[in-house]
């Protein structure tokens, strides 16, 4: 046993040669997705080493651009301040689901019907073409990059009810939906299960296509963001990224952008 | 009669909340591996997370928490334990003693998430250029700051525990107050400081929120001290509030739990080891 | 004396502990004494001992000195009564007010000493008087390791079995006059029975170690009055360990506040003053670990603010439990 744990620790005195890594730091949301980009490219190409760190969008944009990390990723738009000396290459597009319990009637609400729940406006599940009863919505926390894209999506401007619950994971929201006949929620389209049902928006149901084709409003791009003048071996990552091989990868969760 | 009533009332009141207490501890860490169970396996220790952990095994956070544990011990155990050796052998009750005692039981009394606060502006913000950012080293670091006190305050006890007669005897032979120490002392309190090492052990494994603001939870598998990683503990957290993928994170919890039962083993064997030198000498 | 993790939190009330006392007074001798010349090489080690016993000293300050640099550019821009006593936290908005937090804190663990305290103490009572030898030894070892269960798994166990109950319940029993928010299980009670285990390991060791301190005199003389032992126990041991007892509660209350994994599991996380047992709560430890992740400038700096809170919150309790800890050798 000690022996197993001298052997593990060996390799951690050497530090890794910073002209081989490539440091990724930024948005939570892309890092799980970063790291599974990292690993198939770390498979193909041995001596380099890719370290992914979070951090969140604002620290990626701020890393990117001060050089501490080679790439920064970010969830959200950047502002035109923000874009300045920087390359924003979209990898990847995250849609975003209205999930309601399955048991409820309603298949389908409108952009303005969503934005009337989450202002307060709509309390009752009669209004929108269901059964009667309360209509029991939940958001993410103020400060996740999902409800930031919500509400810029749907909200517009005007702000989510503080009657609307507040669930601070994606795990937790789609338990209480899926605990509740008259609950909806919004929850990134990688982490939808059969424990809820998907609504279509404006008649649209989010898909491949639909989210690609822009069909389906509910999307947000994941972005990688470099200096002008990236170094080689993060322009060799990137390249992968956008290759069909790293595409494929983003499809295994997310929407590819290829 | 009616007082004999109220005794015997009295005794089932207390049995009842004893076996409530025994009741608690027996029916968490049993629904735990119940769950756990039956996906744990070789396969599942070995594999890599996918999907964001709601897929594979917990190789890479099992690596993390093997590096994350040893440089924190390998920190705190020579810290600690020399801590103690000064405060126990070294000084005489006093001011330097009474303030180095107030502060050792301030930290111990610092919420952790506090500390991890610490260990962000310092070591992962400040620090970058020599510890990596968010980085096992980072987290040890910091864990090191939380896990220190108790090392120094039970190895204190394993040092108290040798009878002074003892020290008394080697002095007596002319041998130095150092070489006393180092060979009489020492190795008499020994399995106390083992037994001090697999408490902080157990506690560095089981902590996690420090380790959210410091270790960057990256799932790749950690190359250096210097890389990003994640705890057991950690992911157990993150695949569990993320992804809601309960039968990892049971299997994830089972292993933890396994680890800890099995440090506290260790630690009660060498207590009693450490009872039967004693009572000898 | 079985050294363990509970003895971190009574290790500071053993100083006043008998045996430890005499411990110390054999050492009085031994630490006066050079034992001859210390050599040159024996001086330096000696330093390097007493640095390893600053190293917690220097770790002390540095921790208050970087949260307190952190945290006070926005508390003096805030203003810190605003920022404790402030009703909303819209990090997006520059908002920070941290009073939703400083309720859900206080209701949680209020909540955890309610459910933890009794149990606790009843079972310090039944390990001091009623145990036999064996069943004490086992009931002890269970103890410690409920101490030493990490919490995220107190946190797990909290998610997949006491939130179902409290949604069954609030469903099924309240779901007329409870708000949608206050149906999904995760909130203020849930947290607080996790939290309430939690703290029995260091409500019952403290607590024991109080009532066994109490002199033999006192109750051998209850009994030799004919009083039975469960009057006694209520009339002469536990008043006589009252404020020992009390100390376990104050440090239990200390791990209560400072708690932060299992409880960001099972509260819900809401930062909005919570309006009844079921709604859903963020602690002042929760907030930190759940917004650091993504915080930047100012929001980074409030959540060092929040520190601060909490920071002070802990000294004062700990203080306290040291204070009453104090009085009650003096007066025995």
């Amino acid at each position: 046993m000690i022996g197993l744990l001298i052997l593990a620790g060996l390799p951690g005195c050497s530090r890794p040669d910073p002209e081989n890594t490539i440091n990724i730091a930024g948005s939570s949301s892309v890092q799980p997705l970063s790291e599974e980009l990292a690993n198939a490219f770390m498979e193909d190409n041995p001596g380099i080493y890719i370290n992914v760190a979070g951090g969140g969008s604002s620290a990626g944009i701020k890393a990117a651009k001060d050089g501490t990390a080679d790439i920064g990723a970010s969830s959200r738009e950047l502002s035109k301040d923000e874009e300045k000396g920087l390359l924003v290459i979209p990898i990847a597009i995250d849609g975003i689901a209205i999930v309601v319990n399955p048991e409820n009637p309603v298949k389908n609400l409108t952009l303005e019907q969503i934005q009337g729940i989450y202002a307060g406006e709509i309390t009752n599940w009669k209004e929108v073409g269901g059964r009667e009863g309360d209509i029991n919505a939940f958001t993410r926390e103020e400060g996740s990059g999902t409800r930031g894209a919500f509400e810029e999506l749907v909200m517009k401007g005007s702000r989510i009810s503080s009657k609307v619950g507040v669930q601070n994971s994606t795990g937790s929201l789609r338990t209480a939906v899926a605990g509740d006949p008259q609950a909806v929620a919004y929850i990134s389209l990688g982490n939808v299960n059969d424990s809820v049902k998907v609504l279509a928006v404006e008649g649209v149901t989010p898909r491949d296509e639909t989210i690609k084709n822009g069909s389906y409003k509910l999307a947000r791009y994941f972005y990688y963001l470099t200096k002008e003048q990236p170094r080689e071996i993060a322009k060799q990552f990137i390249d992968f990224v956008l290759s069909p091989e790293g595409q494929q990868i983003v499809g295994e969760v997310f929407v590819p952008v290829k | 009669m009616i007082v004999q009533l109220k005794e015997k009332l009295a005794a089932c009141f207390v049995w009842g909340a004893a076996l409530l207490t025994l009741g608690a501890l027996v029916i968490i860490i049993g629904y735990i591996m119940i769950q756990g169970l039956d996906r744990l396996g070789i396969s599942f220790l070995l594999e890599n997370p996918r999907r964001m952990g709601s897929e594979g095994g917990v190789f890479s956070p099992l690596l993390g928490t093997i590096y994350f544990t040893l440089v924190t011990m390998l920190l705190a155990i020579p810290i600690g334990v020399g801590a103690a050796i000064y405060l126990t052998e070294f000084t005489a009750e006093g001011l330097l003693v009474r303030v180095i005692r107030f502060f050792t039981d301030a930290l111990a009394g610092i919420p952790s998430i506090v500390i991890g606060l610490f260990g962000f502006a310092f070591f992962v913000v400040i620090l970058r250029p020599l510890t990596g950012g968010w980085s096992i080293i980072s987290a040890s670091l910091t864990a090191f700051c939380m896990i220190l006190p108790i090392m120094i305050r039970v190895s204190e006890e394993a040092l108290h525990a040798i009878p002074a007669s003892i020290r008394e005897g080697s002095l007596a032979l002319g041998v130095s107050k150092w070489d006393t120490v180092l060979h009489v002392v020492l190795p008499g309190a020994l399995p106390g400081i083992l037994t001090a090492a697999l408490l902080g052990t157990g506690r560095v494994i089981g902590e996690t929120a420090p380790l959210l603001l410091t270790l960057g939870g990256s799932l790749l598998v950690p190359k250096s001290i210097f890389s990003s990683g994640r705890t057991l503990s950690m992911h157990l957290y993150l695949v569990a509030m993320e992804t809601g993928e309960f039968s990892i994170a049971f299997a994830t919890a089972t292993v933890l739990v396994i680890v800890i039962l099995l440090l506290n083993l260790g630690g009660y064997y060498l207590m009693r080891i450490l009872g039967r030198r004693i009572r000898g000498a | 004396m079985v050294g363990n993790a509970r003895d971190v939190d009574n290790g500071r009330l053993q100083k006043q502990m008998p045996e430890a006392g005499s411990l110390q007074k054999q050492a009085r001798y031994w630490k006066g004494w050079e034992g001859g010349i210390p050599s040159l090489k024996e001086k330096v080690y000696e330093k390097m001992l007493l640095f390893c016993a600053m190293a917690s000293t220097l770790a002390v300050v540095l921790v208050g000195l970087f949260v307190f640099l952190q945290g006070y550019p926005l508390l003096a821009k805030t203003g810190f009564i605003s920022f404790v006593f402030g009703k909303e936290w819209l990090p997006g908005e520059g908002v920070f007010g941290i009073f939703p937090m400083v309720i859900g804190t206080l209701a949680v663990t209020l909540g955890a000493l309610v459910i933890g305290v009794p149990l606790g103490v009843t079972t310090a009572v039944f390990l001091a008087e009623y145990a036999p030898e064996t069943v004490a030894l086992w009931i002890r070892r269970a103890v410690e390791l409920l101490a030493g269960i990490p919490s995220v798994v107190y946190g797990l166990f909290g998610m997949t079995v006491i939130v179902p109950v409290v949604r069954y319940i609030a469903v099924h029993w309240f779901g007329e006059v409870l708000s949608p928010e206050m149906k999904t299980g995760f909130g203020i009670i849930a947290a607080s029975i996790v939290l309430g285990i939690m703290i029995l390991p260091t409500v019952v060791s403290i607590s024991e170690d109080a009532l066994r301190a109490v002199p033999k005199e006192y109750k051998e003389g209850s009994y030799a009055l004919g009083v039975p032992r469960w009057q006694t126990i209520i009339h002469n041991t536990i008043p006589a360990a009252r404020s020992g007892i009390m100390a376990g509660v104050v440090l239990g209350m200390g791990r209560a506040v400072g708690e932060t994994m299992a409880i960001l599991m099972v509260a819900g996380n809401a930062p909005a003053l919570p309006r009844s047992v079921f709604s859903p709560t963020r602690t002042l430890s929760g907030n930190i670990g759940l917004e650091m992740s993504y915080a930047s400038g100012e929001h980074a700096q409030a959540l060092f603010a929040t520190g601060i809170v909490l920071f002070i919150v802990i000294m004062l309790l700990n203080s306290f439990a040291l204070f009453i800890a104090g009085k009650g050798v003096k007066v025995r």
